[in-house]
């Protein structure tokens, strides 16, 4: 029967957040488009996500279950979800974009003959699919045009996840066993580890100056850490500073990294790329320096100046340090 | 070890962009074109690893699919040590979705069967992320994605794999695989006056796009290209500097109330 499938992600035992994001949007696009919306999870041992899940209104829980599946490979979940969507031929497969569906969705898809469309953050009528495009500059609208399932992953706060109450019956929750041999799986992954000793607290800042590309040279670092310290901020940076090694990995904002919500997010030559925004996007108040007035930080930003941070940056701190006397 | 990078062509960042009169690109006249940059880091990943393994018939091929304008691209690549290259030639990259254009690298691949296929994550300008999966199913590889290290073992690589939030996971593989590569992982070189030189004479094999692949018909279409709406109003601070930072105190110390 035709439906949209959503496929939950595990983190922590529980649902992920960005999960539920992906099946909000899924039910908007179940709604819009009058089918029943099912769910997914995928793993050795999945009965208590199940029952966490059938909490929800939704026409079906399928627990796709199998030993091999007990740590995730981008063979074992492709094997196991190109089984079932074959035997369960939904028209959408939603999931939520994230690390790990990127790294086996694609090659999904195309097991399938279809192309993933990624990264989503609208549905429009159609449905039409809204992804960014230039880093952020652009918006494109996708449609799918083949025969058979469309696949589509969702970005984390595309949608609000709004847990209903329970329903009076709980969805339906059966086990689908996929065939999968341990000669299939090629890779072998390891545990995961965190990257350095951790000695900042970005998450719990309630202030932060973070600083990005615009900077130009580790030498104007100390420009920014002047305006942080007489902000009295924790200094945080987008990515290219710390693949550059300008500031410490842990000092980094954004899907890579952490993920903050402080009172004030104050983005000092930082143009906003998605990857950027979804660590920051749920600050209080976002402010953004930038020369250009088209980056995309000031689509999301509460005030903005539009300048060259050279001279932006030491007259704030100046205005600052007065400020405080 | 023979390692082909798939890299490619995109806008330059700082490039202005704007919408064509189609309505579903941006204008190409005029824009300046660049390494895409987690590509960059592909090929640094692959010319330590020619380093590091140096044996006989060990070779860094670097391929890319794109229209003549393609070819700067390639010859930065080959002065900063890729061996030789493959150039596909193809007008109508766009034209073509996430299958389309890894079935015309995968093509080109297969001539070549290598060790190792590297390419960057993500492009900058439509950010798919999939290329290199996609290529990776295609020639019925094993790959490995965000990786940021990359070391050989007895019976294949060990890769570092970025996870999110500051976590990281080691992969083991056999080889030949695709692996997409996170940027951060190494110091980028650049290109010595030498390597310039050398370049100009190192071999770049054309391949048209019709001799690989039929071109079946694309089951994603990109319809049309917007500009963003604004997710919430943006109050610009005019003035100078100075007028611009003592207004914005102002906010801070009165209505977002931080100081």
């Amino acid at each position: 029967m035709s439906s949209v499938l959503v496929v939950l992600e595990e983190r922590g035992g529980k649902v992920s957040r960005i999960s539920w994001e992906a099946l909000a949007g899924g039910q908007r696009l179940g709604s819009q488009l009058g089918l029943p919306v099912c769910v997914a999870i995928v793993g050795a041992q999945t009965e208590s996500l199940a029952a966490e899940i059938a909490a929800q209104p939704l026409g079906k829980v399928v627990r796709v279950e199998h030993p091999l599946l007990n740590h995730y490979t981008a063979d074992g979940f492709t094997l196991a979800l190109q089984q079932l969507i074959q035997s369960e031929s939904p028209a959408y497969v939603i999931l939520p974009h994230t690390y790990q569906v990127r790294d086996f969705a694609p090659a999904l898809a195309a097991r399938l003959g279809q192309v993933l469309i990624s990264d989503v953050v609208a549905i429009g009528d159609g449905p039409v699919f809204t992804r960014q495009l230039m880093q952020g500059r652009l918006n494109g609208n996708y449609r799918h045009t083949g025969d058979g399932p469309c696949l589509i992953s969702m970005q984390a706060g595309a949608f609000r996840a709004e847990n209903s109450e329970r329903p009076t019956n709980p969805a339906e929750v059966v086990t689908f066993t996929p065939t999968v041999e341990s000669n299939q799986i090629r890779t072998k992954p390891g545990e995961p580890f965190r990257g350095s000793s951790q000695t900042v607290d970005l998450g719990s800042a309630q202030l932060i100056v973070s600083v990005g590309r615009g900077i130009k040279e580790a030498e104007n670092i100390p420009l920014v850490q002047e305006l942080a310290t007489a902000l009295g901020a924790e200094l945080a940076a987008s990515r290219p500073i710390c693949d550059n090694g300008w500031l410490p990995l842990e000092r980094q904002v954004g899907s890579s990294g952490h993920t903050v919500a402080p009172k004030l997010y104050l983005a000092v030559g930082i143009s906003g790329a998605i990857q950027h925004l979804v660590g920051m996007k749920g600050s209080q108040c976002i402010v953004a320096i930038n020369k250009d007035p088209d980056a995309p930080i000031f689509e999301v930003a509460d005030y903005g100046i539009v300048g060259d941070l050279f001279e932006v940056v030491p007259a704030l701190t100046e205005a600052l340090k007065a400020a405080r006397q | 070890m023979k390692i082909i990078v798939a890299i490619k062509q995109v806008p330059e960042r700082d490039a202005h962009i704007r919408i064509d009169s189609t309505g579903n690109w941006i204008e190409e006249s005029g824009l300046q074109y660049a390494l895409n940059e987690s590509d960059a880091y592909a090929l640094e990943e692959a010319l330590q690893l020619k380093e590091k393994f140096a044996s006989a018939g060990d070779e860094v091929i670097v391929l890319s699919a794109g229209p003549e304008r393609v070819g700067t691209t390639i010859r930065e690549a080959l002065a900063k040590g890729a061996d030789r290259a493959i150039h596909i030639v193809c007008d109508d990259l766009g034209a073509r979705d996430a299958l389309g254009v890894a079935k015309l690298l995968a093509a080109a691949i297969k001539q070549e069967n290598p060790d190792l296929v590297l390419s960057g994550l993500q492009s900058e300008d439509l950010g798919l992320g999939q290329t290199g999966v996609i290529v990776a199913e295609l020639l019925g590889l094993p790959h490995a994605t965000l990786i940021l290290h990359v070391e050989g073992t007895e019976s294949g690589l060990k890769v570092k794999r970025e996870l999110e939030e500051g976590w990281f996971q080691t992969v083991e593989l056999p080889m030949p695989a695709v692996l997409t590569i996170q940027s951060g992982g190494n110091k980028l070189r650049y290109a010595t006056l030498m390597g310039i030189k050398r370049a100009k004479t190192k071999e770049v094999r054309e391949l048209a796009a019709s001799e690989l692949d039929g071109d079946a018909a694309p089951v994603v279409v990109l319809e049309q290209v917007t500009m963003p709406r604004k997710q919430k109003s943006t109050q610009i601070l005019p003035g100078t500097a100075k007028e611009a930072a003592a207004a914005l105190v102002e906010k801070l110390k009165f209505e977002v109330r931080v100081l």
